[in-house]
């Protein structure tokens, strides 16, 4: 009994510091709407400006002292970030926030390398919190007492602040509503900042009180990020008490999960995610989002499909990346099948995320699965290559159909999520059915066949079937099917109100874009000669992501602009330095900041600024302000 | 200045990739491939290892006369990513040969490779079995001693422990369980009277060490094989030391021994536990005396496991090099098969049979030492003598 | 004695929130090319009742039929399928569209080719689009971003999409909000005019009482969920019990609100 006691506080201990980082995270995004991908990377500045002054200062004055000097400097570097860099992207299509942060954390990782080395970090214990306290012949160490104390005291906290205060209503109504907020004549600005430091705050609060129990290192960020997103969303976004709630159910289930399953931790918050999902598209305590403002003004480009002229150009430049193998080596020759497949890859999630409005987190899960699917064919079956390449992408088609069933019934981050929960089963079972899978070392020997064997020969192919994907792409934006899918972007209220299955039309179009992906991972895996559960991962949803959002995610076809830069930037700077992550992320930065419309976003409105010389005296927009009945 | 160029040089990143580097005639060339970015702590000491391996080659005269010229290149731990690497250093750098990877997927992902492309590969640092034995192929080799043999090294004194009621914690990913699996076959063969009552998966990287440890604890074993390492190690130990889960219990743990994951622990290094790893500061033989000496002078630093491998990685690749006389792979092959050469662990031998190299490790116990841990009591085990018949290795390893 | 069903028949519509009733035993019904207009007080139960009939809300008990077609409980795109059109209190449009392209999203639905994967929908039905558009005077503006419209428009290009599947009825809540008052006029004209040409029956919700009277053919009256009345225009503007609901607040303000306005 004592025992289940014990572990059930070692729960709880665990949860009080997934719910402060949480918190932090929760605040953030209710009242901003930034997706903060940054926010695991302040945590870990946290941890790493605590150790450094828990090792100078001395003493428990020095230690406690050190923790809330660290949070606080970390809360000023965020109020720095927020008002050089978010600010001036807050009316940027809804995720560019996220491409920033994204560019934010991958500095962050090299920078803190750099500053403090790259040996892990063993910091002091905390004064008067060393030992256990004996319960029944258990140990609970002191310090997650003091942990158990502090995540409900925190919560109180931020119940009083948020109760009791001018500026906590002022947050609540923002978390609301936005709109409202600014036109009570709040100064948002300031209201954003504060908010986004009280949130940086809490995650390096968080950080910084690991120090006695953990190590510190650079992948501090990654470890935690995923994690505190998942409890976020299962207790409901811009919900304190839910994340609570969410972070002491997912650290409870885990404590005891592991009696009974010891493999489950590796998949518990998201299988616990799903469910929540599926059974309460708004977590917990979350409440219905209100049909999102499309703000009217903000895509002023109509699409349309290419001109005469413009598909010459295109042909032109497809032509010219076809005579590549007359001049290129063998290694620029693979550098380009590997960007003509993420061509492919980011075209498939643009097709879902700009023409149909649903941003997944989670999209290498069909990509994966068309790799997957040609290795479990090369390898089992024995079938030939070409067998291989038309078959494998339908279990990237299956798993979106099965996966996509259940994601559009939500939307927004909810969807997101989901997408990530799914991707995240998928990975799982790559990495443990060995058996099956070869777990993640993987399946070798996926070799193309001798009529595809040589670089140029391989890349005319990939070249042809990227060129084939983004031509079909671009084709169903603009046909019956594209416009009832952009009409269901655009209002599902509307849409709905002329006969539209909403739900059917962004079934179809998750098939379609997981298919793709399917196709993409299926010559993947050729080009690679392997599979491993890397290819389903989330970094490299978070690769397909950015490619989308740095092309243009108001655009037709950004994505392909988006792929090549991301991708052939990536590969040079790894193969040129060890701080590629710093230069790339860097790059990110600058990118959202100089065209925060996308690269292809910012050429097309250069190019309609040039046609409008003399912009015809358009009417102010009229904006409906509507009080509700 | 620097970043400002790498954006502009990317547009003609393709483009200058298949001609701007027209190999100069004098240089061999080596291809090393790590994971810099993902694991600096393990592969910077490395790196200077292996610095130091080619500026001793290089003042010696080079390999056959010509120079010695390693070309390292990041994977940020990604087994594409490291593909993408072996693949310009072979096709655009026009390399001898491949050497290093950490990570054992990667490790497998250049092997692969390196079958695939028929390029001579060294690797250097994975331990997984697969890499010489289930999915050997014959361009590859290794030079570090695998799983198996650290698994048997640490048997051979685990089992003559009394205890019977063993518990396992190790991380769930490929390199955790085969550790846990030989360890446990070989344990059981020597001693059937043995019961295995417990096992925690911790995820890589994401232990959630309280639970954990009160899980094990709840089993009440009489012995623990821990096979975590790095960060989660740290917050295994710190919880256990915290809970009294090693109080009392033996425990055999898989290269906690080495520098990279013992010298974080500090002053809460468990003491007793019988670990692999590599003493430095212990070992008295004129070769390591001379590496250490070498080392030191150059970095003013202390060497690390990692460095060892490094160092032995190059000088390995250069001996066989030098052997072969060529850089043709089939030529390389036979130069280094049944090959044997000198190493700050004393002399090893690429053996034929399935290409693994005989360097072996220390075994000891962990002490406190003045706020530090360190391994006493520790000898030197030989590769040589912890790996199965010859038979079995014929039986483990397909036919090339 | 058999006689054709009205267009719309509404009979003991019920609808009640953790025991308040909203909306308590509604009937009436709308014959073909008729303007009908449901009118009340703030929190009269219109948007409720509105609602039932448009399908984004299930009454508990109670009927809607459609030309003798049982519609209750019948999702909104169900609805819209057996051909009945509506327009949003606050304008619903696709707004990153062009105002042709609004059109022709209605169009495709509405000859199923919704899922088509490769014809071109650039050319879908242009002719029957700009006919539409032109019908509502809205051809000048058929490539324009719907996001650049000014609110006025946006109500005439819904009324446009509301008329793509050659509806019977329209459902048009709150026509005419937001809209300066000679929008009002126009857009209101237009609807009965097109209804009448085409034999559409018309139901609309409406705040403004001038709107009311000038162009509702019939008009109901609901307060606190209960029809009080019903009947021609002068019939309803004479009722004694709809002067008390609206004393002091309909009637009197939209007189007040008519001078502001004018002057």
């Amino acid at each position: 009994m004592a025992f289940y006691v014990v572990q059930f506080l070692t729960g709880l201990a665990s949860a009080a510091s997934l719910f402060l980082v949480a918190s932090g995270l929760s605040i953030i995004f209710g009242v901003t709407r930034i997706v903060n991908f940054a926010h695991g990377a302040f945590y870990m500045i946290g941890a790493y400006i605590a150790f450094t002054l828990t090792e100078w200062l001395s003493g428990a004055f020095g230690f406690w002292g050190a923790i809330v000097i660290a949070a606080l400097a970390v809360a000023l570097i965020g109020v720095l970030v927020e008002m050089v860099l978010l600010r001036r992207i807050y009316h940027a299509p809804e995720l560019f926030q996220l491409l920033a942060t994204f560019g934010l954390t991958l500095m962050v990782e090299d920078l803190v390398v750099l500053v403090w080395g790259p040996d892990d970090l063993v910091g002091r214990r905390a004064p008067g919190f060393r030992g256990a306290i004996d319960f029944f012949g258990q140990n609970i160490p002191s310090y997650d007492l003091f942990l158990i104390v502090l995540g409900p005291v925190v919560l109180g906290i931020l119940w009083l602040l948020f109760q009791r205060t001018r500026w906590g209503v002022l947050v609540r109504a923002a978390t609301q509503d936005r709109d409202m907020v600014a036109a009570l004549g709040v100064n948002q600005k300031w209201l954003f900042t504060s908010v986004f430091a009280v949130g940086v705050f809490l995650a390096a609060l968080g950080g910084a009180l690991q120090i006695p129990r953990d190590a510190v290192h650079h992948a501090m960020d990654l470890r935690i990020i995923v994690e505190v997103f998942v409890v976020v969303v299962i207790g409901g976004l811009g919900s304190i008490v839910g994340a609570f709630v969410a972070a002491v159910l997912v650290s409870e289930l885990n404590a005891f999960g592991i009696l009974i399953f010891p493999k489950i931790s590796i998949i518990l918050v998201f299988l616990v995610m799903a469910v929540v999902l599926i059974v309460r598209p708004w977590g917990l305590f979350g409440k219905p989002e209100a049909p999102a403002r499309k703000t009217p003004g903000l895509t002023v480009n109509p699409w349309r499909p290419l001109t005469s002229n413009e598909r010459l150009a295109a042909l032109a430049a497809l032509v010219i990346a076809a005579t590549l193998p007359l001049f290129a080596g063998n290694y620029a020759l693979t550098v380009g099948s590997e960007i003509a497949i993420f061509v492919i890859f980011a075209v498939s999630l643009h097709f879902l995320m700009a023409v149909g409005g649903l941003a997944s987190f989670g999209h290498a899960a069909y990509f994966g699965l068309g790799a997957y699917g040609v290795a479990f064919l090369a390898k089992m079956a024995g079938l030939p290559m070409i067998v291989c390449l038309l078959l494998g992408p339908l279990l990237g088609c299956m798993g979106a159909a099965v996966f996509g069933f259940f994601a559009v019934q939500l939307s927004g981050v909810y969807f997101a999520m989901l997408t990530l929960a799914f991707a995240q089963i998928v990975w799982s079972i790559a990495f443990q059915w060995v058996s099956v899978t070869g777990g993640d070392n993987g399946i070798l020997g996926v070799w193309p066949s001798s009529w595809a064997a040589s670089p140029s020969h391989f890349y005319w192919l990939a070249l042809g079937v990227a060129a084939l994907v983004t031509i079909a792409l671009r084709a169903m934006v603009f046909s019956p099917f594209g416009y009832a899918l952009r009409a269901t972007r655009d209002s599902l209220l509307r849409s709905e109100a002329v006969g539209i299955n909403a739900k059917r039309i962004q079934w179809t179009a998750f098939v379609i874009a997981g298919t793709t992906a399917g196709i993409g991972g299926a010559l993947f895996a050729y080009l690679k000669g392997s599979v491993f559960p890397d290819n389903l991962g989330i970094s490299l949803s978070v690769d397909a992501l950015v490619m989308v959002l740095l092309g243009g995610v108001e655009t037709v076809s950004g994505a392909v602009i988006g792929a090549i830069v991301y991708k052939a930037l990536n590969i040079w700077l790894v193969s040129q330095t060890d701080l590629s992550k710093l230069v790339l992320g860097g790059f990110i930065v600058l990118i959202v900041v100089g065209f925060p419309k996308g690269i292809v976003g910012m050429l097309e409105t250069l190019a309609q600024r040039r046609r409008k010389t003399s912009p015809p005296g358009s009417p102010l927009l009229v904006k409906p302000i509507e009080s509700a009945e | 200045m620097r970043a400002k160029n790498y954006f502009v040089g990317a547009a003609f990143a393709l483009l200058a990739g298949g001609m701007a580097h027209s190999a100069m005639a004098q240089d061999i060339k080596i291809g090393e491939i790590n994971s810099y970015s993902l694991l600096p702590a393990f592969t910077e000491p490395y790196r200077k290892g292996w610095q130091l391996a080619v500026e001793e080659i290089n003042a010696g005269g080079g390999v056959n006369g010509k120079k010695l010229v390693v070309i390292s290149k990041d994977d940020g731990g990604k087994p594409a990513d490291a593909q993408t690497a072996a693949n310009e250093l072979v096709s655009s750098e026009g390399v001898a040969m491949l050497t290093g990877t950490f990570l054992s997927n990667i490790g497998l992902a250049v092997s692969d490779f390196a079958n695939q492309k028929k390029v001579f590969f060294l690797a250097a640092e994975p331990l997984t079995d697969a890499i010489t034995w289930s999915k050997g192929n014959k361009y590859t080799f290794r030079l570090r001693p695998s799983n198996y043999m650290q698994a048997a090294m640490l048997v051979e004194a685990a089992s003559k422990l009394p205890a019977k009621r063993w518990a396992t914690i190790a991380p769930n990913y490929e390199y955790g369980q085969s550790a846990v699996a030989v360890f446990k076959k070989l344990m059981s063969e020597k001693r059937p009277d043995i019961q295995w009552v417990d096992e925690q998966w911790p995820p890589q990287g994401k232990i959630d060490a309280g639970p954990v440890v009160q899980a094990v604890a709840a089993a009440n074993p009489e012995a623990i094989l821990n096979v975590t390492f790095g960060a989660d190690l740290v917050k295994l130990v710190r919880e256990g030391n915290t809970r009294g889960l090693f109080k009392g219990r033996e425990v055999v743990s898989f290269l906690t021994g080495e520098p990279e994951y013992l010298d974080p622990l500090k002053d809460e290094t468990p003491e007793g536990w019988i670990v692999t790893g590599y003493p430095w500061y212990s070992i008295k033989t004129p070769e390591h005396d001379a590496f250490l000496k070498a080392y030191q002078a150059k970095y003013n630093d202390y060497p690390r496991l990692g460095s060892i491998v490094g160092y032995q990685t190059i000088k390995s690749a250069a001996a066989i090099l030098a052997k072969a006389g060529s850089t043709d792979p089939e030529k390389l092959i036979a130069a280094a098969e049944g090959l044997s050469m000198p190493s700050p662990f004393g002399e090893i031998t690429f053996r034929k049979i399935d290409h693994q190299s005989t360097l072996g490790a220390y075994v000891g116990k962990t002490a406190l030492k003045g706020g530090k841990g360190v391994m006493v009591d520790s000898t030197y085990k030989k590769g040589a003598d912890y790996l199965p018949s010859d038979a079995e290795v014929e039986k483990l390893r397909p036919k090339d | 004695m058999s006689v054709a069903p009205p267009l719309l028949a509404v009979e003991g519509l019920t609808k009640s929130y953790g025991g308040i009733h909203a909306v308590r035993g509604v009937s009436f019904s709308l014959r073909a090319g008729e303007i009908l207009a449901l009118i009340g007080p703030n929190g009269a139960g219109k948007s409720t009742c509105f609602d039932m009939l448009n399908g984004q809300n299930k009454p508990d008990t109670g009927h809607v039929r459609l030309l003798g077609e049982e519609t209750t409980g019948k999702k909104p795109r169900e609805i819209w399928r057996l051909g009945v059109g509506r327009t949003f209190q606050i304008t619903a449009t696709f707004a990153t569209m062009t105002v042709r392209e609004n059109v022709q999203v209605a169009l495709i639905s509405h000859e199923r080719q919704l899922f088509n994967l490769f014809g071109s929908a650039p050319n879908f039905d242009r002719g029957e689009a700009g006919r539409l558009l032109e019908l509502v005077g809205m051809s000048g503006y058929a490539d324009r971003p719907c996001g650049e419209l000014a609110y006025g428009d946006l109500k005439r290009l819904e009324l446009a999409v509301a008329l793509a599947n050659h509806p019977k009825l329209l459902l048009m809540d709150e026509p005419t909000a937001g809209m300066a008052p000679r929008e009002r006029v126009d857009l209101m004209r237009l609807t009965a005019q097109i209804a009448r040409e085409k034999s559409i029956g018309v139901l609309f919700t409406e705040h403004d009482m001038d709107v009311v009277f000038e162009h509702a053919d019939r008009i109901i009256v609901l307060n606190r969920g209960t029809l009080i009345a019903e009947g021609s225009p002068a019939e309803v503007r004479g009722n004694p019990q709809v002067q008390t609901v609206y004393l002091g607040e309909g009637l009197v303000y939209d007189a007040r609100h008519r001078e502001g306005a004018s002057a």
